[in-house]
């Protein structure tokens, strides 16, 4: 499972606190690593404080109001939770969020650059440039057209292909599968396991659980603001717990969705 | 016919003009959302630093023109470093009267430094007009037209093809998502305002040229380039100067031809007219010519 032993993790985040605006506390306490080289999974159910999570690790807390409270992110060993986005960006991470959030009015090609921002050398980035064109040749075909026009499952690929244009060490992916169709998610499934080959750590925050776990070596589970489980990926495909309320099998077959509900807060509230 | 083309070559001069302001309004409210009436005090200050550089200081004209774009640009990171970046998150509302506070403290700066006389600017376009056939054109807007065309076309370039116009496109796309790629958010406001100073600086220049001298009403005229930026859409720059052209033709035909065949309208009736224009518009397309289209999928 990756950097196991002395290795630092590309990823360490240790007991982080976040609180938007005035007082409203999302994290309480959330820890996780990413070992250098594999691919992590974060799974919860919406409002479990996931993507608050990124957020923390991105630097993108200021622009919703929030911050960090308590806690520490290192990456690759740097502390960088209170550091600004660029400068985040700079040291090796980059960031597809939710809803993939491409410029809309931008061709393809500029959405494209805009992610080599902090890029100096241009021929590495042209490099960059071919590497992400090979991995999504829809892409290629569209270069100068606006990316608005692009469906959506070519919108999410042009967010990641925006995001590896930072020539990342770590990615984060939020939801990349959401709202997309069944052979769109495996097509992006394959992408993120070819990306992940080529030496890119990545996180992973998906809904999809089945999706996440089948390609991540490392699971956690949120919920309300704290990580309740943790795992190897098999481990948590296996667990009772996390099939019944994220993949939809539980050993007692087919029960009315209420009856999981009233279950799911038995066992994880408390 | 040749009245025709005298009032549209003048309509083309004074619609260039406004476009120069409304660029600057239009690029500082894409990067910010802010919609900035100090537009129109930098302006003004533009005019009489460019006169302060030649008539004062004796810089030759160009490179005076020059060094007020500079100091105008210094100006618009100034006043956004100082005033405007500590409003970042407040309502609308609170932002816009506080660029009219800096444009009400502008306004009393500078009759209290040049007086409220008109200065002559010096400009070397003057009053001189040139013969084209049986046509008369002034020189100044002759120069008025063909700068604010390279400006427009440096403009183009700029957004389309350098690192930072794109990174400033997107980030008046989706300013977190532009965070997102390491783009520098303060850095793009800084820059925005800054160009707004520029163009003001060079709009007020334009418009104190050719004979106008520098007075402080200047002011006043950039604030009838508002018409060009609602008509344009206030978040397009192409918009701004399509807009800017059509109000100062509208206003320059009106000029000409509204006392002979429309008399009845009473006098400075041309004044009117670009309001006038505007508010068909607006029930046409309430966003603008060119305000933003949406081109995102559901």
């Amino acid at each position: 499972m990756g950097g196991a032993g002395g290795r630092e993790p590309i990823l360490a985040v240790n007991n982080l606190e976040v609180a938007y605006g005035a007082g409203i506390v999302v994290l309480r306490g959330a820890s996780l690593r990413v070992e250098t080289g594999t691919i992590v999974a974060l799974l919860g159910a919406n409002g479990a404080g996931k993507t608050t999570l990124l957020r923390g690790v991105s630097g993108l807390l200021p622009t919703h109001r929030g911050e960090v409270v308590g806690g520490t992110v290192m990456l690759a060993g740097e502390r960088i939770e209170r550091m600004a986005a660029p400068n985040i960006v700079r040291r090796g991470l980059a960031q597809v969020m939710e809803g993939r959030r491409i410029f809309a009015e931008l061709t393809v090609d500029e959405n494209l650059r805009a992610g080599a921002y902090t890029r100096r050398d241009r021929g590495e980035v042209h490099r960059t440039y071919e590497l992400v064109m090979s991995m999504f040749p829809v892409l290629e075909r569209r270069r100068q057209q606006q990316a608005g026009y692009l469906s959506g499952g070519e919108q999410q690929m042009l967010a990641i292909g925006r995001a590896l244009m930072a020539s990342p060490r770590l990615l984060l992916l939020d939801e990349p599968s959401l709202g997309l169709a069944p052979l769109i998610v495996q097509q992006i499934r394959d992408i993120i396991v070819q990306i992940n080959s080529t030496g890119t750590s990545v996180l992973l925050v998906e809904q999809n659980a089945t999706m996440a776990l089948s390609i991540a070596h490392h699971g956690y589970v949120m919920q309300n603001g704290r990580i309740m489980k943790e795992g190897p990926a098999e481990e948590l495909l296996a667990d009772e717990e996390i099939r019944e309320f994220y993949l939809g099998v539980g050993e007692a077959g087919r029960r009315s969705f209420r009856d999981l509900k009233v279950r799911r807060r038995h066992r994880w509230s408390a | 016919m040749t009245k025709f083309l005298e009032l549209c070559v003048q309509g083309i001069a004074t619609g260039a003009q406004y476009a120069l302001v409304a660029l600057g309004f239009v690029i500082i409210y894409r990067a910010t959302g802010v919609i900035n009436f100090a537009q129109a005090g930098f302006v003004v200050l533009g005019a009489y630093l460019a006169y302060d550089f030649h008539i004062t200081l004796g810089v030759p004209f160009y490179p005076a023109l020059a060094l007020a774009m500079l100091a105008g640009a210094l100006i618009g990171v100034i006043v956004e470093a100082t005033v405007l970046r500590r409003l970042v998150g407040q309502p609308p509302f609170v932002v816009i009267m506080i660029t009219i506070g800096v444009l009400t403290i502008i306004e009393q700066i500078v009759p209290t430094i040049w007086g409220a006389n008109p200065l002559p600017l010096g400009d070397p376009w003057g009053v001189k007009s040139k013969k084209v056939g049986d046509i008369v054109l002034r020189v100044s807007d002759l120069w008025t037209i063909g700068i604010v065309f390279g400006v427009v076309v440096l403009f183009f370039l700029f957004f389309r093809y350098t690192k930072f116009g794109v990174a400033m496109r997107a980030t008046a796309v989706d300013l977190e998502a532009a965070l997102a790629q390491g783009i520098s958010v303060r850095g793009v406001v800084a820059v925005s305002w800054a160009i707004a100073g520029m163009v003001a600086a060079l709009a007020g220049v334009t418009l104190a040229g050719g004979g106008a001298g520098v007075r402080p009403d200047i002011e006043l005229v950039a604030f009838a380039a508002f018409p060009a930026i609602i008509l344009g859409g206030l978040d397009s720059p192409g918009g701004a100067v399509v807009g800017g052209l059509i109000i100062g033709l509208a206003q320059s035909l009106t000029a000409g031809y509204q006392p002979e065949y429309a008399s009845w309208l009473g006098q400075g009736f041309n004044l009117v007219m670009p309001y006038f224009v505007m508010i068909i518009v607006l029930m046409v397309r309430p966003y603008g010519l060119f305000g933003q289209r949406q081109v995102r999928r559901a």
